[in-house]
């Protein structure tokens, strides 16, 4: 096995026991991020210099036995969350040159743990999207078929970790944007609950759906990222003031008394690809098979999700996306003597199509006369939306769902219709309305070889419960453990 | 989706006001695509015409949390070089900006 191959669990272990140095390690993932990514395209900024003195300082730090799980471990990082004097650019010419001045919490917490930063991923520009393709800089291919998209948003980070280009990584997801491309690229990948993590130092998107989470090789590994980057955050006024548990204890063997929901209205969706249905219903039968109990439920306003979101999220784009005018950071076009015209010209060539849609699709909804019929109406959907889940959890104790209708659509495919990408994301974007946890793992292949990932919903603040049942749902499987023919 | 059957759900003149509006400037091509793209995705979410949402109060935040409220003491702060050190154009501590009035 190659050191690039490991999960965090394994590293880390050989990490503490002197079996392996950091320094080796992140070598070894560097070497490998060398051969590889100009197929794969993960990666936007690699940070080999600071990687390598962060092994260094990592590996004096478990030579004084002082090392925490991620202490030593080489992490991607999605280009969306700020990091202290390393580029930082959303995937967007707008931000071409951003250096942040300050770091996000969540690296202040990696960096306390002494985690190696090993390079920045690529997104769908300001994370709108569900391909990597709105990227201004490269799309990112899957490691599975460098003909298809990884997913999107953060389709480089998943990549990243299905190709072993990391050990473990950091995705962010605010309709889908961690658990699909995680489903696409055959990786774990959570959201955790609205507020779980810090959004300090995350670039905004849309504010009351963003969340921070881990992608990562196993559910053991995403429990512990989870561990290092959840908690309450003074700087971050959604962020939720509640203890945080140890998630790796969580992952006991035996589901018995877990009841698991499956809501009927995901299965009777049409467009939904055969293998993803079968793949899916063979993994409610293998968590039941383990001791847990099916629930039928019923989530009736789930068809409103994907019109909800896409009021919803464009409304709140449009309004933390007024930031980007050439005043204070960022790009600014040259040549223009009126304040206006500046404004305009700045953002006319700082944004890309898609960014573009999404502010018009807002402003427009927000605007004089339209308001109480779009943003007014989606608001109150959004209220039955989070009724439905209310209701359901309280006859089982996790969702199970699929993430994605099919697997990896091909690169170009849906770049010209964006509803139809819209509704890539009918599986995902009401767990976001909602603010409630989700999980996507590994669940099997589609005939022609591409992954397919099965969805574990939990209730506010359970994260617990749906990480128990995934870890026994990998124990009980092989999914995880394969590898793509990079 | 049988955009052509139905009414148009957002002219080019309305797609060329919102965008002044976003202060994003747009070619003709550029709005006729938006236009026609922005339509199919307003009549999609025009199916939530049909909820009943009498009953429902609107929600803007999906977890309940009190106000964050705070001392207001004073703390040490960024830099002001370090806070400038992004601007496009800066001097004596200051962003440039195009004059605003005449």
């Amino acid at each position: 096995m190659q050191l690039y191959e490991l999960t965090i669990h394994e590293a880390g272990r050989l990490l503490k026991n002197r079996e392996i140095t950091s320094e080796q390690l992140t070598t070894a993932v560097l070497e490998r991020i060398e051969q590889i990514d100009d197929k794969i395209g993960a990666y936007l900024t690699v940070c080999a210099d600071l990687a390598m003195e962060q092994a260094k300082a990592a590996d004096l730090v478990i030579a004084k036995g002082d090392g925490s799980p991620l202490t030593g471990i080489p992490m991607a990082i999605k280009d969306l969350i700020c990091t202290k004097g390393i580029r930082t650019t959303c995937a967007s010419a707008m931000l071409d040159q951003f250096v942040p001045p300050f770091d996000a919490t969540i690296m202040e917490k990696l960096n306390r743990q002494h985690a190696v930063m090993i390079g920045k991923t690529n997104m769908d520009e300001f994370a709108m999207g569900s391909s990597t393709e709105h990227s201004a800089f490269k799309p990112t291919r899957n490691p599975w078929d460098p003909e298809r998209i990884p997913g999107g948003s953060s389709g480089g980070s998943a990549a990243a970790t299905a190709a072993d280009m990391c050990i473990g990584a950091i995705g962010s997801d605010t309709g889908g944007s961690i658990r699909q491309p995680a489903s696409h690229c055959s990786v774990t990948g959570l959201k955790p609950t609205y507020g779980r993590v810090s959004r300090f130092g995350l670039v905004a998107f849309a504010s009351s759906l963003d969340q921070i989470g881990p992608i990562a090789k196993d559910v053991t590994d995403t429990a512990i990222i989870l561990n290092a980057i959840a908690g309450y955050d003074p700087k971050d006024s959604t962020s939720l003031p509640e203890p945080v548990p140890d998630y790796t204890s969580a992952l006991e063997k035996g589901l018995k008394g877990v009841r698991v929901g499956i809501p009927r209205e995901y299965f009777e969706t049409e467009g939904v690809d055969s293998s993803v249905l079968e793949s899916v219903e063979k993994a409610i039968s293998t968590i039941c098979d383990t001791g847990a109990e099916r629930v039928e439920i019923s989530l009736p306003q789930s068809k409103y999700g994907v019109a909800a979101y896409y009021v919803i999220a464009p409304c709140e784009a449009s309004s933390n996306l007024a930031r980007y005018d050439g005043v204070k950071y960022g790009f600014r076009a040259s040549g223009k003597t009126d304040m206006i015209d500046m404004y305009r010209a700045t953002r006319s060539k700082g944004f890309g199509a898609e960014v573009k849609r999404r502010i018009i699709i807002g402003t427009y909804c927000l605007s004089s006369g339209y308001y109480d019929a779009y943003y007014g109406k989606a608001s109150q959907v959004r209220t039955l939306i989070m009724e439905d889940y209310k209701n359901a959890f309280e006859s089982c104790d996790i969702i199970l769902a699929p993430v994605a209708p099919t697997p990896a659509f091909k690169i170009g495919e849906k770049v010209d219709d964006p509803l139809t990408m819209y509704l890539s994301d009918i599986f995902t974007l009401s767990v976001n309305l909602a603010g409630i946890p989700g999980i996507s793992v590994p669940c099997g292949f589609s005939p022609e070889g591409l992954p397919i990932g099965l969805q574990i919903l939990g209730n506010h603040l359970c994260e617990e419960k749906i990480l128990k049942v995934a870890y026994n749902f990998e124990q009980a499987t092989e999914f995880h453990n394969k590898k793509p023919a990079v | 989706m049988k955009q052509n059957q139905t009414q148009v759900k957002i002219s080019k003149e309305e797609v060329k006001h919102v965008a002044e509006l976003a202060r994003l400037d747009m070619d003709d091509s550029s709005i006729e695509i938006f236009s026609k793209q922005i339509g199919n995705i307003l009549q999609y979410i025009d199916t939530l015409k049909g909820v009943n949402t009498e009953k429902a109060a609107p929600t803007s935040h999906a977890v309940f949390l009190p106000n964050a409220f705070r001392e207001d003491e004073v703390k040490d702060h960024m830099d002001r070089n370090l806070a400038l050190s992004n601007a496009p154009e800066k001097e004596n501590g200051n962003f440039i900006v195009p004059k605003v009035i005449g």
